[in-house]
């Protein structure tokens, strides 16, 4: 009877059904069902996301969906953030640019995060997209600002341009210049990775006053306080700002000024950039602070107390951000404060300003983020970096907040015990796992021996990705994660002691995985070459920049690793420190 | 596939405990960068890390798991701190007893900084070019940038040599020779 059904419906009425579907997971669901379901569908899909864009090749997704509107992509592994992905291994995108160019001229959105864009993929980008509005590069490089030149001439209808976290070579200020006259589009404008002191300043005021509809402005560093006050008094229907340096020698008159033109926002809900800050010239945020929902003060490098006194301002809270200073005093009193007054807190990232720094200096330690987890029943979202960590604590957090979503714990000494017992951290980590049924993303640190995988593998059902440095005894932990983890789709490792046992064992859960990475573990080179063999919808990449794998015996470990599902095959832009297992590919360069 | 002891034994990455037996064996310290822009594969003989003035402790490629841009941003704030707009940084010369200060956006380009260094301490630098560095004197004149990779002074724009610049580092003799000549 349901196979009636779905003939009794025109094209068109399906068509508009699925308009409603958004999201991937259930447009995926939609095209499985039947063949003319899967056509339909197919036709009218706007928006793709491409999780690693080495998975797929663009003629694919062309031949597939041909008439997107939105493409997301990423490229480089997330490890890439922390210099383990050596310069030139991948993840260009003008190959994709170039085949969207002549296939999509109706393309009006890209979003790139960790890729390599170059000004060439930036003009292709401006020349071949009439309605082009939103560009997103996040944690991108590749590029300078006469790319940004070329953006900003063409786009007509720009609506969004967010370079966040991104390397830019600047080169000139004055690509701000080039938004023509008549872009009065712009909705969201992130510069706040820009390094120029030369950004035009005065071509950004005149930009930001013709552009009505501006709710999101990034600053970069270069601006300075004195000038915030000219910006938002042009746009005080701002929802999300971020300023530039918040530094300037305390005078009245600029202090007033900032004030009110802080307090002329009334949209404004979320603040960020505080390069520099002077104290002094944090009670102008006083008047907004009570709406404030989300506050990144990551950069500001601020004392406690002024931070307890600002963050005591906002009730609302419900996302902070902030650095941790390298002090004298203990710090986890202003985390209690916190707690006592941000009940709406979701979201808490705590950052080291002193990652290197040989002292344990007790500043910051686990009783604050225990002080936060009692005192904040919603927190889902966790980053914290420390220099000490119990069983006993973490056993509490996880008690206390059992809605974690993620939670990633970066005790800044590898392999640190538990400081009270001496033991490993497994039953604190295993705690987590335990009561969080809904975690998602999961990053270990201190010491930790397999059993701690083993209640990851037993628990962790809904765990998605998982982060794991300098732990594990034995390739049990590996297995114990591999076999376990049922919703795993991405796993990174480093100096830690798996090799090929658990691998190959459990190779077949490798095609359900979107990737693994693996670095300075005790993976060999064989295995390596057989996993490439045996498993051709893996593409199995091995990084060496020393020598090539094949000059040792098989058996040597391999120094990187990374291996990722595709139904593209062995790609074509691998540098010479790369190899591909696949059998098709020479392995000699 | 191999499964003997001794193959688990070989292939075993692990790292001690300080105060156990077992060396410490850290990921290597990798240099992906060259620190000169040479043609000429030369022997590897001292990577740049040997080059960095020793930290306190070994550190790890990438651990703690704090993203560049975010040490980056950290770095300038602890330099312009106190000095509203300046970029300062120390300037350190083999053999002398002490280090100096400067500020380096006085200078207007890399010939005014060679010669206020060349005051500063006493000494002669010898002719830039782009492909031997300089010659003509056993001095040379190398920066630590953002990455914290050393590089010579004078090979890249000088606008961008001064947001890169960390800290300057006057070689001499066979070290500063060893720089110029070696291709990683």
């Amino acid at each position: 009877m349901q196979k009636e059904m779905a003939y009794s419906f025109p094209d068109e009425v399906l068509k508009h059904v699925f308009s409603f579907i958004q999201s991937d997971k259930d447009r995926n669901a939609v095209s499985l069902v039947c063949k003319s379901w899967y056509e339909i569908e197919r036709w009218c899909r706007r928006k793709v996301f491409i999780g690693n864009c080495y998975a797929v090749s663009p003629r694919m997704v062309i031949r597939r969906f041909p008439e997107v509107r939105s493409i997301e992509l990423k490229g480089k592994p997330h490890f890439a953030d922390f210099n383990l992905v050596p310069d030139g291994w991948g993840g260009y995108v003008l190959q994709w640019i170039a085949e969207m160019a002549g296939a999509y001229p109706w393309l009006g959105e890209i979003r790139l995060k960790r890729m390599v864009v170059t000004d060439e993929s930036l003009e292709l980008i401006a020349k071949s997209f009439k309605n082009f509005k939103v560009l997103v590069l996040f944690s991108c490089e590749g590029f300078s600002t006469d790319g940004l030149a070329a953006i900003a001439a063409s786009c007509k209808n720009l609506r969004e341009l967010d370079l966040r976290e991104s390397e830019v070579d600047d080169l000139s200020g004055h690509w701000l210049a080039q938004f023509p006259e008549t872009c009065t589009s712009l909705v969201s404008l992130n510069i706040s990775c820009l390094g120029s002191d030369e950004v035009s300043f005065s071509a950004l005021e005149r930009l930001v006053d013709r552009c009505p509809n501006l709710r999101s402005l990034q600053l970069n560093r270069a601006v300075t306080l004195d000038k915030i006050a000219n910006i938002l008094r042009r746009a005080p229907q701002l929802v999300d700002f971020g300023t530039g340096n918040y530094a300037a020698e305390l005078q009245p008159d600029v202090f007033s000024n900032l004030a009110g033109a802080f307090s002329s926002c009334k949209e404004l809900k979320s603040l960020s950039g505080f390069w520099d800050v002077v104290p002094a010239y944090l009670p102008a945020l006083y008047s907004i602070c009570p709406r404030l929902t989300s506050l990144n003060l990551s950069y500001a490098t601020i004392q406690s107390p002024d931070l307890i006194k600002l963050v005591s301002h906002c009730p609302r809270l419900q996302r902070l951000l902030f650095l941790i200073q390298v002090l004298d005093y203990v710090e986890d009193s202003g985390l209690e404060e916190l707690a006592s007054s941000c009940k709406d807190l979701q979201e808490l990232r705590v950052f080291p300003s002193d990652p290197f720094g040989v002292e344990p200096n007790v500043s910051l330690t686990e009783q604050g983020l225990v002080a936060v987890s009692l005192g904040c029943p919603k927190l889902q979202s966790v980053l914290y970096f420390c220099r000490r960590m119990s069983n006993a604590a973490l056993v509490t957090i996880a008690q206390n907040c059992p809605n974690l979503t993620r939670f990633r714990l970066c005790i800044i000494e590898p392999k640190t015990p538990d400081y009270l017992t001496l033991d490993p951290l497994d039953a604190g980590f295993g705690a987590i796992v335990e009561h969080c049924k809904d975690l998602r993303r999961l990053s270990l640190s201190g010491l930790l021996t397999d059993h701690v995988f083993e209640y990851i593998g037993t628990y962790g059902k809904k765990l998605e990705m998982l982060s794991v440095a300098f732990a594990g005894d034995s390739d049990l932990g590996l297995h114990h994660v591999l076999s376990g983890c049922e919703s795993l789709r991405k796993l990174e490792i480093r100096d830690c002691p798996f090799g090929d046992k658990a691998l190959l064992a459990n190779a077949a859960k490798l095609e359900t995985m979107r990737s693994l990475w693996m670095s300075s573990c005790a993976v060999s080179f064989g295995a390596c070459k057989l996993l490439g063999q045996k498993m051709p919808k893996l593409n199995v990449e091995v990084i060496d920049e020393t020598e090539p794998p094949d000059s040792r015996p098989e058996s040597y470990p391999v120094d990187k690793l990374y291996i990722y599902k595709s139904v593209a095959g062995p790609r074509f832009d691998m540098p010479p420190f790369v190899w591909s297992m696949d059998e098709a590919v020479k392995i000699l360069h | 596939m191999e499964n003997s002891v001794a193959y688990e034994k070989a292939t075993e990455l692990r790292l001690g405990l300080p105060g156990i037996d077992e060396p410490a064996v850290l990921s290597s310290v990798k240099n992906n960068k060259r620190p000169l822009h040479d043609e000429k594969s030369g022997e590897n003989g001292k990577s740049a890390q040997n080059e960095t003035a020793p930290p306190s402790k070994a550190q790890i490629v990438g651990w703690p798991p704090v993203q560049s841009y975010r040490k980056n941003n950290f770095q300038q704030a602890k330099k312009s701190e106190s000095e509203c707009g300046g970029i300062y940084v120390k300037v350190s010369m083999d053999g002398a007893p002490y280090l100096r200060k400067i500020d380096l956006k006085v200078y207007k380009g890399y010939p005014e900084l060679l010669q206020v260094l060349e005051n500063m301490f006493k000494f002669t630098i010898g002719e830039y070019s782009e492909r031997e560095g300089y010659k003509g004197s056993d001095y040379e004149p190398t920066y630590e940038d953002k990455d914290g990779d050393w590089m010579l002074v004078g090979d890249v724009p000088w606008e961008m040599f001064i947001t890169s610049c960390k800290r300057l580092r006057i070689m001499k003799g066979s070290e500063a020779r060893g720089l110029s000549c070696s291709g990683v």
